[in-house]
């Protein structure tokens, strides 16, 4: 579930290495970093979709029992990613701690992320914090549509689809204001 | 036609807030070559950055209708990480151009061979000048920005930059930052001195010269005018 993680480290300091770019009129800030993210959304379903067609071919693994539920949590972790990339990028521009503190943070996060653990196997009380990171919505999510009845889910959509919008909407207003103040070098 | 109204730009430094310059106007119409003289730090480059559109102004406005160009300067307006033909590339598809016969210009005209196939940031300073003002030729801007082109690269490149600006595209409107006085003298028909936040502006050069040397504080060598100090 390397998605959510590697988006922040492309925009992290994409801007000061196409400053250059900024030159041309027809390019903006926010461009610079969807395109990197375009490229990083592209890796990683890539490697996603060819290990798990290798496992399945070579019966590691069962097709997932409900491919539209798989792609929606893919697609729900990689909105996560793709805002907190852009958040983390443009902040990483005004301060260059973002990109001291995001490294360790990131390590930190990963064991969090709920890539490494089932929910519903976790006691009450630990459930109820790590529910509060909202990339284990995402892949409890991708993991029922994997799996299905077999395993038990637990997620609130409620949660992750409303804390990505506000993460949009932070992560906009952070590009707005960076490229307000960008200077062409 | 250009038009500058009540320009103001302020950066944001450490100590506070930096005051670049204030209520600049100006027009600009087609077939006019504004050049532009001031001391290092004076806002040349950065009046040239918010015409470009590259920056926004802190306050006043620049209507225009018709295209600029990026401010064309020795160090371009590249990705120094790829190669000189994908830079190419890149200009040619998001200004909507030809490649292929942009390619071919450029070849003739930047005269770098094989260096082309080499990444930007290989580059010496005259080669990349070469680079930046041939690619800059290829899109046909009704307005050109130069700030410092002719600061590096041979007089023969020099010649054929200023065949490609000045005779070639002596219908444009062009602004001309350059501390080379003499190419601002012969190349433009309009000047304007740029000190302490003002642009005063001039219908003759010698006129706008006697007073930016006594803004500088430049004082003329012994034996002066004998003495002639090298220019272009």
């Amino acid at each position: 579930m390397l998605l959510w993680r590697n988006m922040p480290g492309r925009c992290i300091g994409a801007l000061q290495n196409n400053l250059a770019l900024m030159y041309h009129r027809n390019i903006q800030v926010g461009d610079i970093y969807v395109a990197r993210l375009m490229i990083e959304f592209g890796g990683a379903t890539i490697s996603f979709a060819s290990l798990a067609v290798l496992f399945i071919a070579i019966e590691w693994m069962e097709p997932p029992e409900d491919f539209l539920r798989v792609a929606a949590g893919w697609l729900l972790l990689a909105w996560f990613g793709g805002a907190l990339a852009m958040m983390l990028g443009a902040a990483s521009h005004m301060s260059e701690l973002v990109d001291k503190l995001w490294h360790p943070a990131s390590y930190l996060l990963f064991p969090l992320s709920g890539a490494a653990f089932i929910v519903a196997a976790l006691p009450p009380f630990a459930q109820d914090i790590v529910l509060w990171i909202p990339t284990v919505h995402g892949i409890e999510y991708l993991r029922e549509g994997f799996f299905g009845t077999r395993a038990r889910a637990i997620y609130d959509l409620g949660y992750i689809i409303p804390f990505n919008l506000v993460l949009t909407l932070i992560a906009l207003i952070a590009v707005r204001y960076v490229s307000r103040r960008v200077v062409p070098g | 036609m250009i038009r500058v109204r009540n320009l103001k730009k302020v950066y944001q430094t450490r100590f506070g807030e930096n005051l670049v310059f204030e209520d600049l106007n100006f027009d600009l119409a087609m077939g006019e070559r504004l050049g532009i003289l001031g001391r290092n730090g004076a806002g040349k480059s950065t009046l040239v950055r918010l015409i470009s559109g590259a920056e926004r102004p802190t306050e006043g406005t620049i209507e225009s209708d018709i295209s600029i160009s990026w401010p064309l300067a020795f160090s371009g307006a590249f990705q120094h990480q790829l190669t000189g033909i994908d830079n190419i590339r890149f200009i040619s598809r998001i200004y909507d151009q030809d490649f292929d016969r942009n390619l071919a210009f450029v070849e003739e005209f930047a005269e770098l061979g094989p260096y082309l196939r080499e990444p930007v940031m290989t580059y010496s300073s005259g080669m990349r000048a070469r680079l930046a003002f041939a690619i800059s030729m290829i899109i046909e801007f009704e307005c050109f920005l130069i700030d410092e082109i002719s600061a590096v690269g041979d007089a023969r490149f020099h010649d054929r930059c200023n065949f490609e600006l000045f005779e070639k595209r002596a219908d444009r409107a062009m602004i001309i930052i350059s501390h080379d006085a003499a190419y601002v003298r012969d190349h433009c028909n309009r000047w304007g001195v740029l000190h302490d936040g003002k642009l005063v502006q001039y219908d003759d050069f010698e006129v706008a010269y006697a007073d930016f040397k006594e803004l500088i504080g430049w004082k003329p060598p012994p034996g002066w005018p004998q003495i002639q100090v090298s220019t272009a």
